[in-house]
């Protein structure tokens, strides 16, 4: 570590030794406490707001020399946000990294899940832009947290009541609350519903980082993730027509992609690495030539 | 005479019954201005107290203080939880006293947009007291809010309009629904009927002595207002600068007051 701490004008993964500790305190803290949001000093990072300041700096925090790194935006390694923190930490870490999810010790994503289930051993880093659930309708802060303390959640349900009343079903695609343990509700950050289910019982750790707010929380291994819903609207994953056009993957999420000026599209995997694994095994979708699964 | 008889059959004063709430020599100043001084009282399951007097003779402050929104200089207030135990309000830890707030006890502010959301639904402002308690039946939640809609004679065809688009007169009513669908025993009320028009007014009076009756509510209701006074309240306490001048039976405190000031405003005020 020292070589490279000396290799360039940082210290190993940019942050200085002493705001390292303090992160993984919190972090501590926030294993400790899941679902729970634990205040930080978030520092000023290299990159804006917006762009996984909180995200970067957990993963910072808990990155050693010999983790393996991967970064995905909305599923995919390729986008200018997650190209640009790969790099950031390939210049300030000199870290390995990856695009395979299997070969990941730590990911950090930005609104998805991958699609491989995760194991142990692994964590998950999220970007969170904002990490109060109970935000929308409450906005003081001194009262959210009087709220999550004595577990005043009515409030989450307001939500989805309004949600039914409007839509007649529950229209929350994107950042759908969740209890955890039984105790806190908790933002999953603008992942989509449909992964829920994977923070539920994982194997991996998963970290939030949320830069601007200054919060992190966490989901230690095994956790109980239970999204919010009622009785006679129970919580329901989004659901595909189609499997994917590139690689044919069903239960997967799917982005649509405009083929062409005349309406033409097709929907493809949202997690480029899972998408890109089932045709190197030889699978198609209807786009390529199908070859059933 | 009719409405005093009706109002009396709700109250249980036999031997064995106790209070629901006591208060004893509560005190709150502001510096070295005086909020309420030296205040005492009982009150019974089912009974509706007024507390009457001009601007700033204290009636708010006091309110307050008893539901437990601001805290005392000095004296206790008690309340006999649902387990028939009589607990120190200012010694409850703070989940607990929520909870009293949210399921056992109403507060009704006279401006609505205090107590109301104004930026969800008529049914989800019905309905946020049960969630609260862990009511998970979108279907029986909705039921129970027409339900109430129409008790407080809110067409149900509005359950899904935001408050926003009601007059001062439904707002309030809806007010009301949101505190009484956890059917709680106690409610506070602070000039309910303060903003509004003399005819939205009467409605309102109307519709609240009916709802005090048939659910058995113990009420205290702050109020300027003598008539609205007589009209609901089973007792009543007159304050004077922060402090209580003079305690009774409504109709009897009305018929034959007997501290000069309440003599006076008597006087002044049931002429017309
Ligand atoms: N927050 C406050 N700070 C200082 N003085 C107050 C405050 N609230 C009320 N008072 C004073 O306490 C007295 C009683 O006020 P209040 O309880 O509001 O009376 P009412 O509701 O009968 O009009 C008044 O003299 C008022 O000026
Ligand atoms: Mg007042």
């Amino acid at each position: 570590m020292t070589a490279r701490t000396q290799a360039s004008s940082y210290n190993f993964a940019y942050l200085d030794e002493q705001t390292k500790r303090m992160i993984r305190r919190a972090i501590l803290k926030a294993i400790a406490i899941p679902g729970y949001q634990v205040p930080f000093a978030s520092r000023e990072m290299p990159m804006p707001y917006g762009w996984g300041t909180g995200g970067v700096q957990v993963t910072a925090a808990i990155l050693g020399p010999d983790d393996v790194l991967k970064v995905i935006d909305q599923g995919a390694d390729d986008t200018t946000n997650a190209v640009s923190i790969r790099k950031f930490f390939e210049r300030v870490a000199d870290v390995e990294t990856t695009t395979r999810t299997v070969d990941a010790t730590i990911i950090q994503t930005r609104h998805r899940i991958p699609e491989t289930p995760l194991r142990e051993g692994q964590v998950l880093v999220y970007q969170v832009p904002i990490p109060e659930p109970l935000r929308f309708l409450e906005p003081r802060e001194t009262e959210t947290r009087k709220m999550h303390a004595l577990e005043e959640y009515g409030l989450m349900h307001v939500k989805l009541y309004e949600d039914i009343a409007r839509n007649g079903h529950i229209a929350t695609t994107y950042a759908y609350p969740v209890k955890v343990e039984g105790r806190y509700v908790m933002d999953p950050s603008p992942t989509p519903k449909f992964d829920n289910p994977k923070m539920h019982m994982s194997e991996a750790l998963q970290l939030f980082g949320a830069g601007r707010e200054k919060r992190i929380y966490a989901l230690p291994p095994h956790t109980e993730v239970v999204s919010l819903d009622f009785e006679d609207h129970p919580f329901e994953v989004q659901r595909f027509d189609k499997p994917c056009a590139l690689c044919g993957g069903g239960q997967v999420y799917l982005d649509e992609v405009v083929l062409d000026d005349r309406g033409g599209r097709m929907f493809v995997c949202s997690d480029t690495d899972h998408c890109e694994s089932r045709r190197a095994e030889g699978l198609r979708g209807e786009l390529l030539g199908e070859v059933a699964q | 005479m009719i409405a005093a008889a009706a109002k009396i059959e709700n109250l249980d004063r036999s031997s064995e019954a106790l209070p629901l709430l006591s208060v004893r020599s509560l005190t709150r100043t502001y510096g070295t201005r005086i909020g309420c001084a030296d205040v005492s009282f009982d009150i019974w399951p089912g009974e509706v107290l007024a507390i009457v007097g001009e601007s700033g003779s204290g009636k708010t402050t006091l309110l307050n203080c008893i539901s437990t929104r601001l805290e005392p200089t000095s004296g206790t207030i008690s309340y006999r939880m649902r387990d028939g135990e009589m607990r120190d309000l200012y010694q409850l830890g703070e989940a607990e006293r929520r909870h009293l707030l949210r399921t056992d006890w109403g507060f009704v502010h006279q401006n609505p947009a205090d107590g109301l959301r104004m930026t969800v639904s008529a049914g989800a402002n019905v309905g946020e007291r049960l969630m609260a308690v862990g009511q998970r039946h979108y279907g029986r939640l909705r039921a129970t809010a027409t339900d109430w809609l129409g008790r407080v004679e809110i067409d149900a065809g509005r359950i899904d309009d935001q408050p926003r688009a009601f007059s001062g007169g439904m707002r309030q009513r809806l007010q009301i629904a949101r505190n009484l669908v956890t059917a709680p025993r106690l409610v506070f009320m602070d000039e309910p009927t303060g903003g509004l028009d003399v005819s939205v007014q009467a409605r309102l009076l109307d519709l609240l002595r009916g709802l005090v009756n048939d659910l058995g509510l113990a009420v205290i209701i702050v109020t300027h207002d003598l008539a609205v006074a007589r009209l609901l309240s089973h007792r009543m306490l007159v304050m004077k600068d922060g402090r209580v001048v003079e305690h009774g039976l409504t109709d009897r405190l009305l018929d034959d007051p007997q501290a000069p000031y309440t003599q006076l405003l008597v006087s002044s005020i049931l002429q017309v």
